[in-house]
């Protein structure tokens, strides 16, 4: 009855499965939803939904499903001021577009079809690619597929209330939902694991006992030992954004990879070059930055420390204080790779290009120099030797 | 069938209400996420409150074993018993420990588990449970015996969000995740808490709150709990309202912050604000 929702959620990327559909279909047998929308919606959602990552893809799939039914909460688009609606034309058009567009009636053509759109937007809608609403592909709005849409609507609870966040650029988070092709990283990480005893005494120490049990003539002297733990730390440092974004997905499998692999996982990103700053979530990477000087005194030397990136930059950026592109830096990218460096012993660098291609590149030699011979390919075989480098 | 609602004391929004009534009527287990201090673990209570059913609460750690929760054998005081040749050691039953689970299936009418903070434990731990929460019984091996439940207990999960969960175990649960309140949503919650507050001080405290909740680079943003000790410390010590509105335009810092700011860090941050603040004038 509802299965075209599962297969749409399925399609969606969302794991919902066979088990998760019967019991919605029980619970709606059960009468837990009765006989409105709204509870309907809720109880597919806990039904369905198992982590709050995919609330919104949900709300966009159900949305879609139940098209013309009465909508869960309306989602308001505020009015658009002009200045931005120009902006945004700028970014989406090319320039032969701009010239067809000026020759139909200029600027003012386009900004009375955005405004149109919005006026006969009655309800909250989401995909499809005509409308102002949340994720559709419609680079006009929250949640889209086009990396350079601008986004309506808020960061991510979506509460009654209306919230305009204009984010400066769309960077999408790491998503770390992506499995295929993981299993092999996964498994030449598994070499960076360290087994320690640490904390309380809660195993019996079998070998100990018998010998503390026979030097005590027969009568029972108990010896415990703590448990064995992963012990490994890792620290992992992102480049985002830019020429990375060639390499999304094999930075995403990676990614994936190192969430299910070690308990202690700390990761931030940055972009091109590791500054006097990094980030925690790429949504808001211009307010919500973190000083590197907290990320070195926080984590210690124990951590491991891998860092991903494409190095492909201006040797400027490396080399030269205010050499970023982003902002001006104090400190050159090398000042902070050598402070780097100095602090976390066990470092490497993954490189998603392919090795045969670096020395094309100037900036990758550098950087390489700079990680001392450390940078390795990021490929099963790559990771295999930068585990090896690093539990040396 | 009692259907969970709205208490006078815990307010609860209506995916909340849905996704616990489902959770009760299917008779599976409910997982509950959302940032800390918004209201998962006193949600257990309530929901027991609601029912009218005994509330069994297995807080886990870092280091929790699910059997723990089933029953533990306690083979070392058996083996000292032994050498001591007391007469209680030919039943082995004598030195089986019973967990919170056992005792929530043995229970003579229906019960209601809480185990809370499920994601402190190893990665292991819930697929130790699937079984157990899938059929609600267990086998004992050292006694040869199957312990199931006479009543299947309704069970309430929480998690912080520290590990992710094995899927095989969410797809037997139902989910809800705890949005932090909007303003209007936490004015009812602070009115059900402290019916006979200043209007006043409760609506200035309230900006001063959001205010704080919106400074970037907060480690740990101040939820519902720490909200609702920081308005009892102002009702306690009475404050003027002044205090609270001192400088509306400026990030200052809230007095008796030690309720709201739990990280010396956040603190340092505030103080360096509020002294931006003043030398900008």
């Amino acid at each position: 009855m509802f299965s075209h929702l599962v297969l749409g959620l399925r399609s969606a990327g969302l794991p919902a499965s066979i088990t998760e559909y019967l019991t919605l279909m029980g619970a709606m047998k059960a009468g837990v939803a009765e006989y409105s929308v709204e509870d309907f919606y809720y109880l597919a959602r806990a039904t369905l939904v198992k982590d709050e990552r995919h609330l919104d893809k949900f709300d966009r799939v159900f949305g879609a499903c139940f098209k013309g039914l009465e909508m869960p909460e309306g989602v308001k688009v505020q009015d658009l001021p002009e200045e931005w609606l120009r902006k945004l034309a700028e970014k989406m058009l090319s320039p032969e577009e701009m010239a067809k567009i000026e020759s139909m009636g200029g600027f003012d053509a386009l900004m009375k079809r955005l405004q149109e759109l919005l006026a006969e937007q009655k309800e909250r809608h989401q995909g499809g690619s005509k409308w102002i609403g949340t994720a559709g592909t419609s680079p006009f709005g929250a949640y889209g597929a086009n990396p350079e849409g601008v986004r309506i609507g808020q960061d991510k609870s979506r509460n009654r209330t209306a919230v305009k966040v204009w984010d400066k650029r769309e960077f999408r988070d790491l998503d770390d939902t992506v499995e295929l092709g993981t299993r092999g990283m996964k498994l030449a990480l598994r070499r960076l694991r360290r087994f320690a005893r640490q904390g309380a005494a809660t195993e019996l120490d079998l070998p100990d006992t018998i010998l503390a049990t026979a030097k005590n003539a027969g009568s029972l002297d108990l010896k415990m030992v703590p448990e064995r733990h992963n012990n490994v730390k890792v620290l992992m440092l992102f480049d985002i954004g830019g020429s990375m974004d060639d390499h999304v997905k094999l930075t995403e499998e990676l990614f994936s990879a190192v969430r299910t692999e070690f308990k202690h996982l700390e990761y931030y990103y940055f972009h091109n070059c590791p500054y006097e700053r990094v980030w925690k979530n790429n949504r808001r990477r211009h307010e919500e930055v973190i000083p590197t000087w907290q990320v070195l005194r926080t984590y210690g030397p124990d951590y491991k420390l891998i860092i991903v990136g494409d190095g492909a930059m201006s040797p400027y950026e490396i080399t030269m204080a205010g050499g970023s592109v982003e902002h001006w830096n104090e400190e050159a990218g090398t000042v902070w790779l050598d402070r780097l460096k100095g602090h976390y012993r066990r470092a490497a660098w993954l490189n998603p290009t392919p090795k045969q291609s670096w020395g094309h590149v100037r900036s990758i030699a550098m950087l390489n120099d700079a990680m001392e011979g450390r940078m390795f390919p990021l490929t099963v075989s790559g990771i295999d030797e930068m585990t090896k480098e690093l539990s040396r | 069938m009692a259907a969970f609602k709205s208490t006078e004391r815990y307010i609860a929004s209506r995916d909340l209400e849905v996704a616990v009534n489902a959770a009760v009527t299917l008779q599976r287990p409910l997982l509950v996420k959302g940032e800390p201090g918004t209201g998962k673990t006193v949600l257990a209570h309530e929901i027991a409150e609601a029912l009218g059913m005994p509330l069994i609460e297995w807080h886990v750690k870092s280091t929790t074993k699910a059997q723990q929760g089933l029953y533990e054998y306690d083979a070392v005081s058996r083996l000292r018993d032994g050498q001591l040749g007391d007469e209680r050691v030919r039943d082995i039953g004598n030195y089986i420990v019973r967990g919170k689970l056992w005792d929530a299936f043995d229970a003579d009418k229906q019960v209601l588990v809480l185990i809370d903070e499920i994601d402190k434990a190893d990665i292991e731990f819930p697929n130790d449970l699937l079984l157990e929460l899938d059929r609600m019984q267990f086998f004992v091996y050292e006694t040869r015996k199957t312990v199931a439940a006479k009543f299947r207990p309704i069970v309430i999960i929480t998690s912080n969000n520290e590990k992710e969960l094995p899927d095989a175990f969410l797809r037997r649960c139902f989910f809800h995740y705890i949005r932090f309140p909007d303003r209007a949503t936490m004015e009812l919650i602070v009115q059900t808490h402290y019916p006979d507050i200043r209007k006043d001080l409760a609506r200035e405290a309230l900006n001063v709150f959001f205010q704080v909740r919106e400074v970037p680079g907060l480690k740990k943003k101040p939820a519902t709990s720490e909200l609702l000790d920081w308005l009892k410390l102002l009702m306690v010590e009475d404050l003027p309202i002044e205090a609270l509105r001192a400088n509306e335009k400026h990030v200052v810092i809230p007095p008796l912050h030690g309720a709201l700011l739990k990280n010396e860090q956040d603190v340092h941050l505030f103080e360096r604000l509020a002294f931006l603040a003043r030398r900008g004038g």
